[in-house]
């Protein structure tokens, strides 16, 4: 009697303090945004700048929430060295980056440096794709039928082993990245006050995205992965290599999340060990938020965090007068997916797969 | 080396193909060896004085490995065979790094691979120049084949062997650790002896590693083992008395002595295996991986850090002793506050959560937004020790706070103790195996969960208490990452629910590296290493408790070696 009385009691308290939570939100959302557009601070430029570098920041966070999303749709594990995958992929580029420089390819025109980083982006691609073979056969595979944390940890293991493994490579130092002087130019386009860097990377995530959904859908291959993903005995039994759906899954996100790695350090322009923890984080969370598993919500949850991220220190926390907003960007991320965790675990789009089997 | 047994295949290749196998994995580990800096920045120091330094013995035990165990796995005829299959094993190991030598020697790979200097050259060719190249080669044809005929000889001959060969290797390492507290009283003309100023000497290493083999092997003819087994268990619970008693004062006495260094260093392990036994309860009992931990820790220093500091941001100016409890039930109500809306999702989603928690309170920690309170990265100076005396005193410094986060620790231990067997700890556990059925019979899910949350972030508050007083002050940058990862490791190198297997895991993956210093960009990729290497063979753990042993493994098992046991098996079990 008295035990049900307690747990009544708590219950009623954690229904209470999620609403709380809620409503606290809510309204540091919508206070702070009122606030900060009643007090006109910030120009209409501004915001137009805002979401752009949103767009493009969300659509690399897409790229590598693919990965995440991919993973977890056919082995229903976190794949927490996906961001080591991505940071390495970096690395690839920007040596294929310096040997271009040197070699006078880089710079020399538009067309060059449109070709030279392509070359980047597939140097980059095959490094990602490379160690993420290393890892999936060396750390994952022997683990497929262990309890799910057996697998989580060993993935944060292998996400330690590359992160340090670079750092030995080539020192904790930061490696600036040789500039494409083409990228840093202005779009001739007024108001949307754009760089090609923008473009570049925002036309470039989207001509993989529609690439990779055409893959997905339209390959045999494709439909082998998908497969695999809803049944993986009842696919081994129609006679599919799930052994081969899984590599070929994990290639896919691996060269993505290379691309995407060279394609931020386009924008950022630097390098180092370390670079891959944060966006790998972020990603995801937009795969979680995009619904984990589901394709297309890994895009559109790229994309809205990237956003959020972008925006939402100047909206929500400028007009509350916080000092420096921008230093709390990383809190609004890993708020909405605490968020997101807590109120609808199953995102946006939907969890493509349901709660009872995952 | 992890990596090994996971690539190879059992069966199918030919002998000569798998020993080919074998040697290009293992050539693999030496490039990679040399080209991440831990053969170069090792060689700083010795084993050996004079004779053999740690990057040196890390390239020699790659070809040693590779001999013995491609001997050990392929099947041969005799032991010709055997000595021939090492032997070519080690050469092909070998040729890697002789490879990389006239590679660097032709064009300069330091561009892409900064490590590939001369001076990784030098060690490599036994400071030969280029013209050495074939050294790696030789030296692993050499290694391979005494490897190999190591495989060969029965287990009766190895065990003595292989021992002495580790004990030289520990006591190579702990050379400088030994050395200087023995320095000071009576043992010294025995320290001189033994150890050069850093490493062993040559005489030393020959009588460490003979000792060893005799005492093994007397060990062996003399049956202790099966000698102790076969007293009845009253005169067993009897010996174990004098023992436990020495173990006591040993753990009571160990920081006297010693020097401020060793006696942080011991602090600070004392204190990673209190916040062992509480993150024990979270993940070891109830199996909610929390890789926010750093986030009550940051809570219970800052509350200390608050209440007590005499500098700018202080409050109370309260003694360290009234803070602390406080420090315990702040982060306690935060674990609650945090715990109330996570505690509904899924194992693997909590994990990244509870990550997030701890970068978010990080992040606030070091903003500008609670500077005016927290300091932000100056932090908050002038935290009072908890006991103030003069300097030379017994309890002065990191001493003090061994002896209170001891007996905090045990305290844990204690509560954990008696916890596992109550109602609460049972359900715990059955939480941790099935949820749905735990459910099913009855068990509060979120409540159940709330209480190991909360007790974890308790006791992870108490050890930022301790560390804001073992500091006296509290840095934004103190708050990371790597203290969530430190607890999480230890405990899952040490064996989850175990307590002894979280005094293993401290005393490996804190004191260890904080002995070792000069290596500490290698810390990470160790962690790493062991963490994967952990879940492929011994998911349990090193000294896991007797429980979890017997849930992962089927009964035969126990009797076999580690790394026989496969892991499909031990996952589905």
């Amino acid at each position: 009697m008295n035990a049900t009385v307690i747990e009544r009691i708590t219950d009623i308290a954690i229904v209470g303090f999620l609403w709380a939570f809620r409503i606290v939100v809510i309204l540091v959302v919508v206070v702070g945004s009122f606030l900060t557009l009643a007090g006109g601070k910030f120009a209409f430029e501004t915001w137009v700048d805002l979401i752009g570098d949103g767009i493009a920041l969300g659509s690399i966070y897409a790229l590598i929430a693919l990965g995440y999303t991919m993973v977890y749709g056919i082995l229903r594990m976190i794949n927490f060295a996906h961001g080591e995958i991505f940071m390495a992929g970096a690395f690839g580029g920007y040596f294929a980056a310096v040997a271009l420089a040197q070699a006078g390819i880089l710079n020399a025109n538009p067309l060059a440096s449109l070709l030279s980083i392509g070359i980047m982006m597939l140097v980059g691609a095959a490094v990602s794709v490379v160690l993420a073979l290393g890892v999936e056969r060396v750390a994952y595979r022997p683990l497929r039928n262990a309890p799910r944390l057996v697998p989580l940890i060993s993935a944060i293991g292998a996400s330690f082993f590359l992160q340090y493994t670079f750092r030995g490579i080539f020192g904790p130092g930061i490696y600036a990245y040789p500039e494409v002087t083409v990228l840093a130019e202005s779009v001739p386009i007024p108001i949307l006050n754009m760089r090609w860097v923008d473009v570049l990377v925002i036309v470039a995530a989207v001509v993989m995205m529609a690439g990779l959904y055409l893959f997905v859908m339209r390959t045999r291959i494709g439909t082998a992965i998908r497969a695999v993903s809803e049944d993986r005995g009842a696919a081994a039994l129609m006679g599919i290599d799930a052994n081969r759906a899984i590599v070929v899954t994990f290639v896919i996100g691996a060269a993505m999340a290379g691309a995407a790695g060279v394609l931020f350090v386009l924008m950022f322009r630097q390098v180092y060990f370390f670079s891959g923890f944060l966006p790998g984080i972020k990603a995801f969370t937009a795969a979680v938020l995009g619904g984990i598993g589901n394709v297309p919500g890994a895009m559109l949850g790229g994309l809205f965090l990237g956003l959020v991220e972008s925006v939402g220190p100047t909206l929500f926390l400028t007009g509350l007068e916080v000092p420096s907003p921008n230093q709390l960007k990383d809190v609004i991320a890993f708020t909405m997916l605490v968020l997101i965790l807590v109120f609808r675990p199953s995102g946006i789009l939907g969890e493509r797969i349901g709660r009872s089997r995952a | 080396m992890s990596a090994a047994a996971a690539t190879m295949p059992a069966a199918g290749a030919g002998t000569w193909t798998r020993v080919a196998r074998y040697g290009v994995l293992f050539g693999a580990i030496a490039i990679y060896l040399c080209i991440v800096g831990i053969v170069p920045t090792f060689n700083t120091r010795p084993l050996i004085a004079g004779l053999l330094s740690l990057g040196q013995a890390s390239l020699y035990l790659t070809m040693i490995a590779a001999g013995y165990l491609a001997t050990s796995r392929v099947p041969t005829s005799g032991p010709v065979q055997a000595i021939l299959v090492g032997a070519v094993v080690g050469g092909i190991t070998g040729t890697f790094p002789s490879l990389l030598v006239l590679a660097g020697a032709a064009v300069d790979l330091r561009a892409v691979l900064p490590h590939a200097s001369p001076e990784l050259y030098t060690v490599l060719t036994a400071s030969l120049g280029t013209s050495g190249f074939w050294v790696p080669l030789a030296s692993g044809v050499v290694l391979g084949a005494l490897a190999g005929s190591l495989a060969t000889l029965p287990l009766v001959a190895q065990r003595p062997l292989s021992r002495g060969l580790v004990m030289l290797l520990v006591f190579g390492l702990f050379a400088g650790v030994l050395r200087t507290p023995m320095l000071a009283n009576f043992m010294e003309p025995v320290a001189r002896f033994l150890f050069a100023p850093e490493g062993l000497t040559v005489i030393g290493a020959v009588l460490i590693f003979g000792v060893t083999v005799v005492s093994v092997i007397a060990q062996r003819q003399l049956r202790v083992r099966e000698r102790v087994d076969a007293l009845p268990a009253s005169t067993r619970r009897r010996l174990r008395v004098p023992l436990l008693l020495l173990l006591a004062v040993v753990v009571l006495t160990i920081p006297i002595g010693l020097g401020s260094f060793f006696a942080q260093v011991i602090a600070i392990v004392t204190l990673y295996v209190l916040m062992g036994f509480g993150l024990n309860i979270t993940l070891g009992l109830a199996g909610l991986l929390d890789l926010g931990f750093v986030a009550f820790f940051a809570v219970g220093a800052y509350t200390v850090g608050l209440m007590t500091s005499t500098g700018e941001f202080g409050l109370l100016g309260w003694p360290w002793w009234a803070a602390a409890p406080f420090g315990v039930l702040f982060a306690m109500a935060v674990g609650a506050f945090l715990g109330l809306p996570i505690l509904g999702i899924r194992g693997d989603y909590l994990a990244i959560a509870t990550l997030g928690f701890g970068e978010i309170i990080r992040i606030l920690a070091g903003s500008d937004l609670l500077k005016p309170w927290l300091g932000g990265p100056q932090g908050i100076l002038n935290i009072p020790k908890p006991i103030e005396v003069p300097p030379d005193h017994l309890l002065a410094g990191p001493n003090q706070i061994y002896y209170i986060a001891l007996v905090c620790a045990a305290f844990i231990a204690f509560v954990a103790w008696r916890l596992r067997g109550s109602r609460l700890g049972r359900a715990w556990m059955a939480m941790r195996e099935d949820e749905d059925v735990a459910e099913a019979l009855g068990v509060n899910l979120v409540q159940t969960k709330l209480l190991a949350y909360m007790l974890g972030a308790a006791f992870a508050g108490l050890g930022g208490a301790i560390f804001a007083g073992l500091v006296g002050a509290m840095f934004g940058s103190s708050i990371s990452l790597f203290v969530s990862i430190n607890v999480a490791a230890l405990l899952i190198v040490g064996g989850m629910g175990s307590n002894p297997g979280v005094i293993v895991g401290a005393i490996f993956l804190i004191g260890v590296p904080e002995l070792f210093r000069e290596f500490s960009a290698y810390r990470f990729l160790f962690y790493g290493v062991a963490l994967i290497a952990m879940m492929l063979y011994k998911p349990e753990g090193l000294l896991p408790s007797g429980i979890t042993r017997r849930e992962l493994h089927k009964p035969e098992e126990l009797e076999l070696v580690a790394g026989d046991t496969t892991v499909s098996e031990a996952g589905s079990s």
